[in-house]
C-alpha cells in the first residue's frame, strides 16, 4: 500500500447560491481507499481545522443504493468503468493528480449543498406510471403466469438501474432518457405491464419533459457513463412505445369512462 | 377534429415526439439529397442528359410536379429546423451550470455539432437557392439551348459558369463536409428515434450512414473540382 | 411486566387463520380517517405503506435518504425463501417453518415463524405481479436455488441483486399510492423521537435533513420499518446511516428491546485494510462451494506471498475441525473459526485479520473459465476493491457484521408494548430468534408489510378514536423541544474529536468484546467503558456548522449518541445470557470440540429489556418460549 498526495477542487454550494470551486489539498491518501473514503479523510481534516466538511450523498457504499453521485475528472463516478463512486478506488489515481470533483449538474437535479443534489424528479417520474396497479393480496399464483427466460432476463437488464442520475450527468443535454427507458422498459416488456403500457408511456415521458430535461441526441454518452451498463436500446424501446401510444392517443377511441349502478 | 390536434399537438409539444418529426424529416431530406446528387451527376453524362433531366422536372405534371417538390421539402425543411431549434434550446435550458471539467467518452464530434453544421447547411441552401434557382446577381436564367426541338434552361451552362468562380465552389465544398458530418450522426440517429435500431442493425446503420455520408461527399464535389480545378466543361 | 404475546389459541397450522377470521375489520368510510405514520422505506416499510393505503388509512412515510427506493434492503444479494414448492423437492410450509425456527436455534417465537413460512407463498405471487424479474427457465417458469445450506431449492432471486429487484416492486406500489394521494413521502427526513400520549405512541418527531427543521408528525398509529443496529460496530455490512436511532428512541419512551445481543456475523467480507475504512463489503458465500480456507499454520510465514507457503505448511482448519461440512461449515462455526485462527496470531494480510479463501486447487480442476463463469462478478468486485486478483492469489477474508436478530419486542399482531406502536422488519425480534437464516430476511421484511400488518393494525385501530390527537398537544411541543435542545447541545460543544473517530471508537470496543466470541469478563470491561466513552462524547465531539442547514455531521452525531447508549444495553444483554446460541456465543459455554451450548432451562426465553432512566440498570422482562411443534434439537455441523 501506498499514499497519494492529491489536489482537488472541490465544488462548493450552499442551496440557491451561487457556487465556487474550492481548491482543498489531499496529502497521504492510502491508495487502498474508496473515494468516498478519500472525502470521509478530508472532511477530517477540514472539521479539525474548524472548516465546513464536504456534503455529499452516500449510503451503502457497495455500489447498489445509487446515493452517491460526483462528476470526477468531467466523468460520472470517475474514470472507472462500471464502477459508482462508492466503489472506485484510489489506486485508480496517482500521486500529483489533480482531481475534479462537481456535482451532477442539471437543471432538474438542484444543488442542495457542495455536491448533494436533489433527484426527486426520478421519483416523480416513476409516480406518474412506474408501476404496475396490482393490490396486495390479489395476484395469482405467480408460476400461472409463464414468462420466457429470455424475456425475463431482459427486464432484469433494464432492472438494475440504480436510479443513481449519472446518464443525466454525462449527457451534454442533461438528458433523463436513459433511465426512463429503463424503469419504463422493465414494465413494458413484461406481460404484467401490458394493460398499463401505453399510459405508462405516455404519463412517464410526460413527467420527465416538465421536469427539465434535455431530450436524447443519441450519443450515447449515457450508456458510457451506467454504473450498470443500462443499453441505450431501452431508449430505442421507449422511442418505439411513445410512437405508438402517441398514435394510439391520438386516433383510436375512447371508451366511455366506467360508471356507477347498483 | 379537434381531438385527434389536441393529440398531435401534445405529441409535437413532447420531446420525444419532435424528435420523431426530425427523424422523419430527416429520412426526406436525406432522400432528397441522394436523389439531387444523382440527378447531378448526369452533368458527367453530358449537356443533352443534365438538361433534358432538368427540363423532365420543370415539366413533371405540367410544371406542378416541381411545386409539390418544393412544397413538401420546404415543409420537411421547416419542421426539421423548427423542431431542432426548440430542442436544442431546451437542451441548453437543462443544464444552467457548466461543468468545471466535462468529458465526452464515446460520443463523435460530428453527434456534437449537428445543430451548427444543420445551420450552415440551412445558409448554404439559401445561398444555393438564391444561386441556381432563383438566379439572384446573375443572368443564369437567361442560358437557353434546344434540346430536340424545344428551347430549354441550359442546365449545363449554368453549373459550369457557377463553378468557375472560386468563392461558389468554397462554399459549396464546406457546405458538402458539413453534410457528411451531419449524416454521419443524422442518418443510423433517425433509426434510434423511430424505434428500429437493434444491437445487430444498429452497427450497420451506422456503416450505412458513413457510407451513405461518404457517397454524398464525393458525389457532390466531384461537380465543383472538376469543373473549377481540371476544367471540366469549361 | 407481563408480556401478553397475544399468540392465537388452536393448532399451529391455524393460528394464521384463526387470527385473521377474528381480527378486528373497520369500515371502509372510517379507514380514510386514520393517519398511520410509516418510519422506514426499506421492504417493511414500503410495502406496509403501499398496503395500508391500498386499503384506505392515510399513511405518511418517512425515510431519511433521498428516495425511498435506496433503503439498506436494497442491498442484499442472494434471494427470497418461500415455501412454493415448486421443485417438487419436498418443500412445504411446515419445513419452512421448522427450518427457521431450528436455524434460529429455537430462540424465535413458534406461532411467529410459522405465520412467516405461510405467506412466504403470497410473497413471490405479490412480487411477479409488480414485474420483479425473479430468475426464470427456459419454460418460463421460476426458477430456484438452494441457499444457505438449506436441503431443499426454495430461494428465489434475482441475478446478485434480489434486495434492489423486490425494493423496487414495493417502491413501485409505494409509488402508485403516492400518484393517487393515499401516501405521503417524506424522503431526506430522520425521525429523531418517538411521541406517546398516555402511554399510547401517538406521533413522531423528525428533523428535515435539507433545511434542518424540526417537526412533528401525529398519527394513530405509528409503524417502525427501521432496520438493525449492526451499525453500533462502525464497519459492518450495513449502509452508513443505519442507525438504532428510531428503536432506541422507542425503547426510551418505554418500548422494550428484546434480545439485542443476537448479531449475524457474515464469514466471507473483504478484510479491513486501514484505520480509514468506512464499511465492510459481504460477497456471496457460494463462494466457499469452491475456495478452501487457510490460514498459515506458523506465525511467522503470515507476511510471506500465499504462493511461497508449501502445502505442508498450510492449515485448511474448517476441513481439520468440521471434516463433514468442511468449507461450508455454517456462518457463525466458520466465523469463530476465522476469528480463532486470527487470535492465534495467523491472520493475514494488513492487521493480520484476514484468512485465505483460496481457489487454485477449483481452477486447477475446473479451469479458470469455469470459476469466472461462476463467480466472475465477485472477483472482480474484489480486485475493484483490494487491487488483487482471485485468479492469481488467494482471496483474504474475515467476517463482518450482517445481521441484526435483535430488536423492539412486538406480539403476535407487531405491536410493541406501547400500545400503537407496532414494529416491522429487521427492527423487530420476533422470527429469526438467535440467528436468521440465508434469504430469510427479504421475507419478513414482505411478510411483516404487505401480509400481516394490513390486517392486525385495525386490532389496535378500532378502539382509537381517529385524530383525536394533534401535534397541538403539549407531549408534541415538548417532544420538538427537547430534540431542538439536543441540537443545540451538539452545536455547542465544539470539543476537538469528530463524531466519526467516537464511532470508530466505540464500534472497536464493541466489535472486540461483543463480536464473534464473548466473554463476561470481557463484556463487563466494555460494561465499564461505553459510559467513560459516552461521557467524553458529550463533552468533546466537534460538530461543525448550524442547525438549520443541511449537515451531515450533525446527523451523525444523533446517531452516534443513540449507539453511544445502545452499545451498553447490547453488552448487557450479552452479559446476562449465560449460553451460546447462534449468533451470541459465549465462550464460557460451549462443548469441548467447540460447539455452541445452548441453556434451554434456563435461557429459553426473549429477554425484553425496560428502560428505566439509568442505562446501567434496565429491568428485564422475560417472554418464555414454548415450542409446541419443534423439537429442541442440539444443532451439529460435524
Amino acid at each position: 500500500m501506498s499514499q497519494l498526495n492529491l489536489h482537488l477542487k472541490v465544488w462548493r454550494q450552499n442551496g440557491s447560491q451561487p457556487g465556487h470551486f474550492q481548491d482543498i489539498d489531499a496529502p497521504d491518501i492510502p491508495d487502498h481507499a474508496s473515494f468516498l473514503e478519500m472525502m470521509d479523510i478530508i472532511n477530517e481534516r477540514l472539521i479539525s481545522k474548524g472548516e465546513d466538511p464536504v456534503a455529499f450523498d452516500h449510503d451503502c457504499r457497495e455500489g447498489i443504493c445509487g446515493a452517491c453521485s460526483m462528476q470526477i475528472n468531467g466523468v460520472p463516478h470517475g474514470p472507472a468503468k462500471a464502477t459508482t463512486t462508492c466503489q472506485l478506488h484510489m489506486r485508480k489515481f496517482r500521486t500529483g493528480d489533480t482531481i475534479w470533483v462537481e456535482p451532477f449538474r442539471a437543471r432538474a437535479f438542484p444543488v442542495l449543498k457542495d455536491l448533494m443534489i436533489d433527484r426527486g424528479a426520478f421519483d416523480r417520474i416513476q409516480q406518474a406510471g412506474g408501476f404496475v396497479t396490482v393490490r396486495t393480496g390479489a395476484p395469482q399464483d405467480a408460476n400461472a403466469l409463464p414468462i420466457g427466460k429470455e424475456v425475463a432476463d431482459a427486464a432484469m437488464d433494464a432492472a438494475e438501474c440504480i436510479g443513481c442520475g449519472a446518464c443525466v450527468a454525462a449527457c451534454k443535454n442533461a438528458s433523463a432518457m436513459l433511465f426512463v427507458s429503463a424503469k419504463a422498459g422493465q414494465l413494458n416488456s413484461l406481460p404484467q405491464g401490458q394493460p398499463e403500457k401505453d399510459r405508462r408511456t405516455l404519463g412517464m415521458v410526460r413527467q420527465m419533459d416538465k421536469e427539465g430535461f434535455g431530450n436524447c441526441t443519441n450519443q450515447y454518452e449515457c450508456e458510457a457513463a451506467c454504473p450498470k451498463e443500462i443499453s441505450v436500446r431501452w431508449i430505442t424501446k421507449l422511442n418505439r412505445d411513445y410512437a405508438v401510444a402517441s398514435l394510439k392517443d391520438a386516433l383510436g377511441n375512447s371508451p366511455k369512462e366506467a360508471g356507477g349502478g347498483d | 377534429m379537434s381531438a385527434v390536434f389536441d393529440s398531435l399537438s401534445r405529441f409535437y409539444a413532447s420531446s420525444i415526439g419532435k424528435k420523431i418529426l426530425v427523424a422523419l424529416t430527416g429520412l426526406i431530406l436525406f432522400g432528397f439529397v441522394v436523389g439531387h446528387m444523382i440527378g447531378n451527376l448526369l452533368i458527367f453524362v453530358g449537356r443533352d442528359a443534365i438538361n433534358e433531366y432538368g427540363h423532365m422536372l420543370q415539366t413533371a405534371l405540367h410544371g406542378g410536379g416541381v411545386w409539390i417538390a418544393r412544397i413538401g421539402l420546404l415543409v420537411a425543411v421547416v419542421i426539421h429546423i423548427v423542431a431542432t431549434i426548440s430542442l436544442t434550446r431546451a437542451n441548453r435550458a437543462a443544464r444552467l451550470t457548466e461543468y468545471g471539467q466535462h468529458k465526452a467518452q464515446v460520443s463523435s464530434t460530428s453527434s456534437r455539432i449537428m445543430i451548427w453544421s444543420g445551420l450552415t447547411i440551412l445558409a448554404f441552401i439559401v445561398y444555393h437557392l438564391l444561386h441556381f434557382t432563383v438566379h439572384a446577381g446573375n443572368d443564369y436564367g437567361t442560358y437557353k439551348t434546344t434540346l430536340e426541338g424545344h428551347t430549354v434552361h441550359d442546365v449545363y451552362r449554368m453549373v459550369i459558369a457557377g463553378f468557375s468562380w472560386f468563392p461558389a465552389v468554397l462554399f459549396y465544398i464546406i457546405a458538402m463536409v458539413l453534410l457528411t458530418s451531419h449524416l454521419s450522426h443524422g442518418f443510423s440517429s433517425l433509426f434510434q428515434t423511430l424505434g428500429i435500431s437493434t444491437d445487430k442493425s444498429e452497427p450497420l446503420f451506422k456503416k450505412l450512414g458513413y457510407l451513405f455520408a461518404g457517397l454524398i461527399l464525393v458525389g457532390n464535389c466531384s461537380i465543383p473540382i472538376a469543373i473549377y480545378f481540371f476544367g471540366y466543361g469549361r | 411486566m407481563s408480556l401478553n404475546s397475544n399468540i392465537p389459541s388452536g393448532p399451529m397450522g391455524m393460528k394464521w387463520s384463526k387470527h385473521k377470521q377474528d381480527s378486528k375489520l373497520i369500515n371502509p368510510k372510517n379507514k380514510r380517517k386514520f393517519t398511520v405514520l410509516v418510519v422506514g422505506s426499506g421492504l417493511a416499510g414500503s410495502s406496509a405503506a403501499a398496503t395500508l393505503s391500498e386499503l384506505g388509512y392515510k399513511v405518511k412515510c418517512f425515510c431519511f435518504q433521498d428516495s425511498a427506493r435506496r433503503a439498506h434492503s436494497i442491498a442484499a444479494q442472494g434471494g427470497i425463501n418461500a415455501a412454493k414448492n415448486y421443485q417438487n423437492d419436498g418443500d412445504s410450509v411446515h419445513r419452512l417453518f421448522y427450518d427457521t425456527v431450528k436455524g434460529g436455534d429455537f430462540r424465535a417465537r413458534e406461532a411467529n415463524v410459522h405465520r412467516l413460512a405461510e405467506v412466504s407463498v403470497n410473497i413471490i405471487d405479490q412480487c411477479v405481479a409488480q414485474g420483479v424479474p425473479f430468475a426464470r427457465e427456459y419454460g418460463g417458469m421460476l426458477a430456484n436455488r438452494s441457499f444457505g445450506g438449506a436441503q431443499v431449492s426454495r430461494t428465489f432471486y434475482a441475478r446478485g441483486q434480489t434486495g434492489q429487484q423486490l425494493l423496487l416492486g414495493a417502491y413501485s406500489a409505494l409509488n402508485k399510492e403516492i400518484a393517487s394521494g393515499g401516501v405521503k413521502m417524506y424522503p431526506r427526513t430522520e425521525m429523531l423521537d418517538l411521541v406517546t400520549v398516555d402511554g399510547h405512541a401517538k406521533g413522531i418527531v423528525t428533523r428535515d435533513l435539507v433545511t434542518g427543521k424540526i417537526e412533528s408528525h401525529a398519527g394513530d398509529a405509528v409503524l417502525l420499518c427501521t432496520g438493525g443496529y449492526g451499525n453500533v460496530f462502525y464497519l459492518s455490512t450495513n449502509a452508513m446511516g443505519c442507525n438504532v436511532t428510531a428503536t432506541w428512541r422507542a425503547h426510551r419512551k418505554g418500548a422494550f428491546f428484546a434480545n439485542p445481543c443476537y448479531t449475524q456475523i457474515h464469514p466471507t467480507c473483504i478484510p479491513v485494510s486501514g484505520d480509514y475504512q468506512s464499511k465492510l463489503t459481504l460477497m456471496s458465500e457460494s463462494l466457499r462451494n469452491d475456495g478452501r480456507v487457510w490460514v498459515p499454520k506458523k506465525k511467522e510465514d503470515c507476511g510471506k506471498a500465499p504462493d511461497q507457503i508449501p502445502e505442508a505448511d498450510r492449515d485448511y482448519y474448517l476441513e481439520r475441525k468440521y471434516p463433514s461440512f468442511g468449507n461450508l461449515a455454517p456462518r457463525d462455526i466458520s466465523s469463530r473459526a476465522a476469528k480463532e485462527a486470527c487470535d492465534d496470531g495467523r491472520g493475514v494480510g494488513p492487521g493480520g485479520r484476514g484468512v485465505y479463501l483460496d481457489f487454485a486447487e477449483a481452477i486447477g480442476q475446473f479451469g479458470a473459465k469455469t470459476i469466472a463463469e461462476r463467480y466472475g462478478n465477485l472477483f472482480d468486485m474484489y480486485e475493484r476493491i483490494t487491487g488483487e486478483s482471485a485468479y492469481k492469489r488467494p482471496m483474504r477474508i474475515y467476517p463482518a457484521v450482517h445481521y441484526t436478530m435483535g430488536g423492539l419486542w412486538v406480539d403476535y399482531n407487531l405491536m410493541s408494548n406501547l400500545p400503537g406502536l407496532h414494529v416491522l422488519g429487521e427492527a423487530n425480534f420476533s422470527d429469526h430468534g438467535a440467528n436468521r437464516l440465508g434469504a430469510s430476511a427479504l421475507m419478513q421484511g414482505l411478510a411483516d408489510g404487505y401480509f400481516v400488518i394490513p390486517t392486525t393494525i385495525a386490532n389496535y385501530l378500532v378502539n382509537e378514536k381517529p385524530g383525536s390527537i394533534t401535534t397541538e398537544h403539549p407531549e408534541f411541543k415538548k417532544a420538538v423541544e427537547n430534540c431542538t435542545a439536543q441540537t443545540k447541545r451538539f452545536l455547542n460543544i465544539k470539543g476537538k474529536r469528530s463524531v466519526d473517530s467516537f464511532h470508530r471508537e466505540l464500534g472497536l470496543l464493541v466489535w472486540d468484546k461483543c463480536g464473534m466470541a464473548r466473554t463476561k469478563e470481557g463484556l463487563t470491561e466494555a460494561i465499564n467503558r461505553i459510559p467513560a466513552l459516552r461521557e467524553e462524547f458529550w463533552q468533546n465531539v466537534n460538530v461543525p456548522g448550524s442547525g438549520d442547514f443541511t449537515n451531515p455531521e450533525l446527523e451523525k452525531a444523533g446517531r452516534v449518541a443513540d449507539f453511544m447508549e445502545f452499545a451498553e444495553l447490547l453488552c448487557l444483554d450479552a452479559r446476562h445470557r449465560e449460553e451460546s446460541c447462534g449468533g451470541h456465543f459465549r465462550s464460557e459455554h460451549q462443548y469441548p470440540d467447540g460447539e455452541a451450548k445452548r441453556d434451554d432451562e434456563n435461557f429459553s426465553y426473549a429477554a425484553a429489556w425496560e428502560y428505566t432512566g439509568n442505562l446501567s440498570q434496565p429491568i428485564l422482562n422475560k417472554e418464555p418460549l414454548a415450542f409446541e411443534e419443534v423439537h429442541l434439537a442440539v444443532r451439529s455441523y460435524k
